[in-house]
C-alpha cells in the first residue's frame, strides 16, 4: 500500500474506533429524535385523573350541553348546594362553573372558579360550547322575526355549523412548469438544521485537524514520518482521513435518523394511534406533515450537503493545518485562530438571517463568497433556487479549496519541520518561497 | 566511505547553523556525532535525512549524491520522541514499518523479532502513553530499525534507559553493526562513545572542530601522563625531562604519575625509570573522550 493510502487509514481507523466517536455518532440520532418528539409526548401525558367541574347553571338550558371528557366530568349540581359545593373545591371538585343568566343577553353571565388557575384546554372547551349554543339562541330568535326569509336563515346556519376552514397552500412553480406544494416552514426548519449541521461540522472536525497537525508536531513524530511520506502526503492523507471519519458519522446519522423517524411516523399513522393522536392535537394535521415531509426532495439536499460540506470542510481544515504546522503549541494558535473563526461564526449568522429572506442580497454574497457560501448555502437550498447559483457557489468554493490547500501544504512543509519561535505572517509568506 | 557531507552551509534567519561541515562515515561503522549544546549537530542530522536542505554543499550516499529516494533507506530516532501517544505500541509499529515500505506479513514477523529480543511483548496491545519514558523508547528503536536500513541515526538513544536496558540497546547496536549497518550516534554520553564508536566528529560552533577515530585522537590528545609501578620503598630520582605529579606506596611498591616534559620521547622516559627501578607495570595515561570533548570546547572559547 502506498504512504498516502497508510496515513488516511490510520487517521480513519483510530478516530472510528475511538469509544467516543462511537457513543456520539450512535446516540446523537436519538437524542435529536427524542428531543423532537419529547414535547409532542408529554403533552398527550395527563395525570390519569378525572376532574369533576360542578356546574351550577341558574337557566337550565347550558349545562346539559357540556359534554364530559375523559379529562374532565361536568356534574349539575343545584343552587342549594353552592356552599358545600365550595368546600369541596381543591378536594374531589376541581372548579365550579356559573351560569347566572341568559347569556345571549348578557355575555358575561359565566364564571369560573376554581382552586388552581383553570387550564387553557379547560376554558377553550367550554368558551366553544357556550358560544355554540348563543350563536344558535340568536340565529332562532331572528327565524323568529317576522321580515326574515327563512331559506336565508337555513343557510347562515349551516355557514355557522360548518366553518369557513381556510389554509393557505403554498405552491412553488418548477423549472419545469410543474408546480409542486411546498411547505414554507418546512423549508426553514430544513435549512436550519442543515445550517446548524455543516456550521458544526466544519468546526468541530476542522479543529480535529488542527489538533492532529499539532499532535504531530509537539511529539516529534512529524520528524520520523518524513522520512518516510512526503508532508504533502501527510497533510492531505490527514485531511481525507478525518473528513471520512466525518462523512461517516453524517452517513449514519442520516440513515439512523430515518429510520427512527419512519418508525415514528409509522407509529403514529396506525389508526389507532392516529386516532388518539389527532384527538388529542386538535387541529394539527398530523398526515399534512408527514406528506410535506415526505415531499421534500432529500437526495438533493443530501447531495448539495455532502458537496458543500466536503468543499468547506477542506477549506477551512487546509487554513487550520495551516497554522497548527506554523506553532509550536495549542496556545500560540490563537492570533491565527481568531480570523478564521470569526469568518465562520459570521457566516453561520449570514445563515440565520437569511432564512427570512432567502433572495435577499445578504443571503446571495454570502451564498456565493467561498469562506461562508458553504453554510449560508445551506439554509438557501431547500427553498429552492436556481441552478446557476448553485453551481456558481460550488465552483467558486472548490476553486478557491484548490488554492488554499497548495497554499497550505507549502506553509505546512516549512513550518512543520520549524520549531522554537512564533512565526509572523511576514515569516510565513516568505515560507511559500523555499524550494 | 558510505556516507559524507562536503562543505555543508545552513544559514538559519540569524544565526548560522553550519559552517562548511564535512564528515565522512565509513561503511559499517559506528560514527559519534558530538558537540555541545546548540552546535548544529540536528541541524546536520535534519539535512542528512533530507528534513531540511543545506543551503549549499552537498550529502553523499555510497559515492552518489543523495536522492530523496535514500530516506527510506534511512532509520532515523530523533530525541523527543515521535510516538502517536493515544495509539497502541504494536499497532504503531505496524503503522511505521508499513510506512517505510514493508508488507504487513513482512512488518509482523519482524517486529513479533524485534519485541521478543526487547522483551515487550506485554505490551503490543498498550497505549504509548501508558509506558514510561524509557519503555517508550524501547519501542521507538523498534520502529527506527524494524525496515532494516543501511544507515540508522540516533540521537541521544540511552536518556532515560536503566543501566540494565542501555547495555540492551547497545547490544542491539553493536548487532546492527555487525550485520554491516552504518550507525550514527548523536550523543553527550561519552563513556558510550568510547565504548561504541569507531570514529567522531566534534561539531562546536557550527564547524567541525575534531575527527578521525576515536582511539587516534585519544592518542593525540593524550597529556603525557605516565603511570609505574615500581618495587620498592623509595623514589627520589629527579630529572629535567620529568615531573613527579604523585606518590602513593602501595604494599611493597610505590604507584607514581609522572607528567612527561617537552624534548623527550616517551621511550627515553621509560628508559630513564627501567634503567633505575623495577618497574612492574608501566602505562600511558589516555585521556576519556570527555577529557577530549572538555579540553576541545573549552581550548576553542579562550
Amino acid at each position: 500500500m502506498n504512504t498516502l493510502g497508510l496515513v488516511i487509514q490510520r487517521e480513519y481507523s483510530t478516530r472510528v474506533r475511538k469509544k467516543s466517536f462511537i457513543i456520539l455518532t450512535l446516540l446523537m440520532p436519538l437524542l435529536m429524535v427524542a428531543l423532537s418528539l419529547l414535547p409532542l409526548w408529554l403533552s398527550t401525558l395527563n395525570d390519569g385523573s378525572v376532574k369533576n367541574v360542578a356546574v351550577i347553571d341558574q337557566t337550565g338550558i347550558y349545562a346539559p350541553l357540556l359534554k364530559s371528557t375523559d379529562l374532565y366530568q361536568f356534574r349539575i349540581i343545584g343552587e342549594q348546594e353552592e356552599n358545600k359545593a365550595e368546600s369541596r373545591l381543591g378536594n374531589d371538585l376541581f372548579a365550579i362553573l356559573h351560569i347566572t343568566g341568559d347569556l345571549h343577553e348578557n355575555p358575561h353571565a359565566v364564571s369560573i372558579t376554581s382552586e388552581k388557575q383553570a387550564p387553557q384546554e379547560l376554558q377553550a372547551m367550554i368558551e366553544r360550547t357556550l358560544n355554540e349554543k348563543v350563536t344558535r339562541q340568536k340565529l332562532d330568535d331572528l327565524s323568529r322575526s317576522d321580515n326574515i326569509d327563512s331559506e336565508a336563515i337555513a343557510r347562515v346556519r349551516s355557514i355557522v355549523e360548518e366553518g369557513s376552514a381556510v389554509s393557505l397552500k403554498t405552491m412553488r412553480l418548477g423549472g419545469d412548469g410543474s408546480v409542486s406544494e411546498t411547505s414554507t416552514e418546512l423549508a426553514t426548519i430544513i435549512g436550519m438544521m442543515f445550517t446548524i449541521l455543516i456550521y458544526m461540522f466544519i468546526l468541530m472536525y476542522g479543529n480535529m485537524v488542527m489538533q492532529a497537525v499539532l499532535e504531530e508536531k509537539k511529539s516529534r513524530v512529524v520528524e520520523v514520518m518524513v522520512s518516510s511520506v512526503k508532508p504533502v502526503n501527510l497533510l492531505v492523507g490527514k485531511i481525507v482521513g478525518i473528513g471520512l471519519v466525518g462523512i461517516t458519522q453524517l452517513i449514519i446519522w442520516g440513515i439512523l435518523s430515518g429510520v427512527l423517524f419512519s418508525a415514528v411516523s409509522i407509529f403514529i399513522s396506525s389508526p389507532g394511534q392516529a386516532a388518539m393522536m389527532s384527538a388529542d392535537m386538535g387541529e394539527f394535521n398530523v398526515e399534512g406533515v408527514m406528506n410535506a415531509v415526505m415531499s421534500v426532495n432529500w437526495l438533493e439536499i443530501g447531495v448539495y450537503f455532502l458537496l458543500f460540506f466536503i468543499g468547506g470542510y477542506v477549506l477551512y481544515a487546509s487554513i487550520f493545518a495551516m497554522f497548527a504546522s506554523a506553532v509550536d503549541s495549542e496556545e500560540d494558535t490563537s492570533q491565527f485562530m481568531t480570523p478564521v473563526t470569526l469568518i465562520i461564526v459570521f457566516a453561520f449568522f449570514a445563515g440565520f438571517y437569511s432564512v427570512s429572506n432567502p433572495d435577499g442580497p445578504l443571503a446571495f454574497w454570502a451564498s456565493v463568497i467561498p469562506f461562508s457560501s458553504p453554510i449560508v448555502m445551506m439554509v438557501r437550498i431547500p427553498f429552492g433556487i436556481p441552478l446557476w447559483e448553485k453551481l456558481l457557489s460550488l465552483g467558486l468554493l472548490y476553486g478557491t479549496f484548490i488554492l488554499i490547500s497548495v497554499f497550505a501544504a507549502k506553509i505546512y512543509r516549512v513550518g512543520i519541520l520549524m520549531y522554537g519561535k512564533k512565526p509572523s505572517w511576514k515569516e510565513m509568506m516568505k515560507w511559500l518561497k523555499y524550494k | 566511505m558510505y556516507l559524507e557531507t562536503h562543505e555543508v552551509v545552513k544559514q538559519y534567519a540569524n544565526h548560522l547553523a553550519l559552517n562548511k561541515v564535512s564528515i565522512q562515515v565509513p561503511k559499517g561503522t559506528v560514527f559519534g556525532l558530538l558537540g555541545p549544546n546548540g552546535a548544529g549537530k540536528t541541524t546536520l542530522i535534519r539535512i542528512i535525512t533530507r528534513i531540511t536542505a543545506p543551503d549549499s554543499g552537498s550529502v553523499m550516499i555510497d559515492g552518489r549524491p543523495s536522492k530523496s529516494d535514500d530516506v527510506y533507506n534511512i532509520g532515523y530516532m530523533p530525541e523527543e520522541r515521535g510516538l502517536y501517544k493515544k495509539m497502541k505500541v504494536g499497532e504503531q509499529s505496524m503503522y511505521f514499518a508499513q510506512l517505510r515500505g514493508l508488507s504487513k506479513k513482512d512488518a509482523h514477523r519482524e517486529l513479533m523479532i524485534w519485541f521478543k529480543r526487547f522483551n515487550i511483548m506485554d505490551w503490543y496491545n498498550r497505549k504509548v502513553e501508558e509506558l514510561s519514558k524509557g519503555m517508550q523508547q524501547k519501542v521507538q528503536f523498534i520502529s527506527t530499525v524494524i525496515h532494516n536500513p543501511d544507515l540508522l541515526i540516533f540521537d541521544e538513544p540511552f536518556s532515560g534507559f536503566d543501566p540494565v536496558n542501555t547495555d540492551m540497546v547497545k547490544n542491539a547496536m553493536l548487532r546492527l553493526k555487525d550485520e554491516g549497518k552504518t550507525i550514527i550516534l548523536s550523543t553527550h554520553n561519552m563513556e558510550s562513545v568510547e565504548e561504541l564508536c569507531d570514529n567522531i566528529a566534534l561539531i562546536h560552533k557550527s564547524q567541525v572542530v575534531l575527527q578521525g577515530k576515536v582511539f587516534e585522537i585519544r592518542k593525540e590528545h593524550r597529556p603525557g601522563i605516565f603511570r609505574f609501578r615500581i618495587l620498592g620503598n623509595d623514589f627520589d630520582f629527579v630529572h629535567p625531562s620529568f615531573e613527579i605529579l604523585s606518590r602513593e606506596p602501595y604494599h611493597e611498591f610505590i604507584d607514581l604519575r609522572i607528567k612527561k616534559r617537552d624534548g623527550i620521547s616517551s621511550n627515553e622516559l621509560a628508559r630513564l625509570i627501567f634503567d633505575r627501578y623495577e618497574v612492574v607495570s608501566y602505562d600511558e595515561e589516555l585521556p576519556t573522550m570527555n577529557d577530549v570533548f572538555i579540553k576541545t570546547v573549552t581550548r576553542d572559547a579562550k
